[in-house]
């Protein structure tokens, strides 16, 4: 365990490096976290194994592969796909995916005319069931900012030019729903199997900000995640 | 609260930036924030919104700077310190106060999986008369809380239509403060681009926001 009595209190503001190197030495605010964390195992207030649990679970467990069985079951499965739409928490708890930041879930549909974008301009809120932990362009101030006011600017960056005649609907999660984009299933996939399907499905493209692209087209277009 | 937090519709925040194959977590301290917060969370001093509410309460300039589990430490050290699981003398010396008993975790590894599957629901089972329905016209209040609120800037004043009707949630204008649920309907509803940002939006595009019944007014 680490060194106890260490000030936990020190303002980051003035001391951190902001460009999200790894950094060869501990940051302050490395330190400032390990002094917390031995405050309050010290105190009995958290338990260091269960801290353990919780990275691992999202580090090895809950990711957006969750959410791509999901999707690629929706694509082979019309029924499950009515029931996913309709009632997205107990559609995809039938995979055994919710709780924790999945408790409300709503899926909504893209289509050849229709493209749905996720964003959470108050703070990051994200599924964290079905696709993890959030990247860090999720959570910054360009995406926050700008995915309601200029979404089609947004995705022109994440390399996906919409025409104009496609409605784009951008979801803001402003309360406890959380937003899960079914993207259109790929033109020439029509021979794949399920768990074929669910290894092209992104993580981008639940968030909706790519599309889903066949194995035979990937090389034609640019992929920019 | 009128925060910097409140982001949507500003510009010149810059281009979004992507990583390529980007880790869960960065560094050492970033895993170790995020597991502190969930499991200090396990003693129920506070609720999801109090927590959101903490982070807004950054200076906005340092807001700005710090990364998001920096954000989280910050809201976390403070709540620590105001629900009175540790004291401010404590997070000072980084020591527990000398006589101070020993508490017992509420969450230990062997119940973290039960714990992550049934999540904290912000759903309340409760019959609440719901003011709006789907398709009908509101307008979003040109309110300006001076504390916690989920009703964006961008949409005050702004007219849109009832897309659906999610049920009843904790309401958190009232819950981030401690002073009750509020239980009340939360509706999904649809602004166009061009309610929002005039006419530079694309004509067809609009963006939906969920909104209690206390954020809106018939139109």
């Amino acid at each position: 365990m680490l060194s106890t009595g260490a000030a936990v209190t020190t303002k980051l503001s003035s001391q951190h490096d902001h460009n999200h190197e790894h950094q060869a030495v501990p940051s302050d605010v490395a330190l400032r976290v390990k002094a917390l964390e031995s405050l309050l195992v010290e105190k009995g207030l958290v338990d260091p194994a269960a801290l353990d649990a919780l990275i691992d679970a999202y580090e090895h467990k809950v990711g957006p592969h969750n959410g791509a069985r999901v999707i690629a079951r929706a694509w082979v499965d019309p029924a499950y796909k009515t029931r996913l739409l309709a009632d997205g928490t107990n559609a995809i708890a039938e995979f055994g995916y919710g709780g924790q930041q999945g408790e409300h879930m709503v899926v909504v549909e893209n289509g050849p005319k229709v493209h749905n974008l996720v964003v959470c301009t108050l703070c990051s809120c994200y599924p964290w069931s079905v696709l993890g932990l959030p990247p860090v362009w999720y959570k910054s101030a360009a995406y926050r900012s700008r995915a309601v006011i200029d979404p089609r600017g947004v995705l022109r960056e994440f390399g996906l030019d919409l025409p104009e005649d496609v409605e784009v609907r951008v979801w803001d999660s402003t309360a406890e729903l959380r937003y899960l984009v079914l993207p259109e299933r790929p033109a020439g996939s029509e021979n794949l199997a399920e768990d074929e399907l669910a290894a092209l499905v992104t993580r981008d493209a639940m968030v909706g900000v790519a599309k889903v692209v066949a194995p035979r087209l990937e090389n034609k277009h640019e992929r920019h995640t | 609260m009128n925060g910097i937090h409140d982001m949507g519709g500003m510009q010149d925040m810059g281009p979004v930036q992507m990583e390529k194959n980007e880790p869960v977590f960065h560094t050492p301290w970033e895993r170790r924030s995020f597991a502190l917060r969930l499991a200090a969370g396990a003693w129920r001093k506070w609720n999801m919104d109090a927590s959101r509410h903490q982070m807004e309460l950054i200076a906005p300039a340092d807001y700005l700077r710090m990364s998001y589990y920096e954000r989280w430490i910050e809201g976390l050290t403070e709540l620590l310190v105001k629900t009175g699981l540790v004291t401010r003398e404590e997070m000072e010396s980084g020591k527990p106060a000398p006589g101070s008993p020993k508490a017992t975790p509420p969450l230990t590894a062997d119940k973290v999986p039960a714990v992550l599957r049934a999540g904290r629901p912000a759903s309340r089972d409760v019959e609440v008369t719901p003011h709006f329905k789907a398709g009908q016209r509101v307008r979003a209040r040109n309110i300006h809380p001076t504390g916690h609120t989920r009703l964006p800037r961008y949409a005050r004043g702004k007219f849109g239509t009832i897309h659906l009707d999610h049920g009843v949630y904790v309401f958190p204008d009232r819950n981030a403060h401690f002073l009750g649920e509020k239980p009340q309907h939360v509706y999904s509803v649809r602004f166009t681009a061009r309610e929002l940002w005039g006419e530079q939006a694309a004509p067809h595009d609009s963006v939906y926001l969920d909104m209690w019944d206390d954020y809106l007014e018939p139109a």
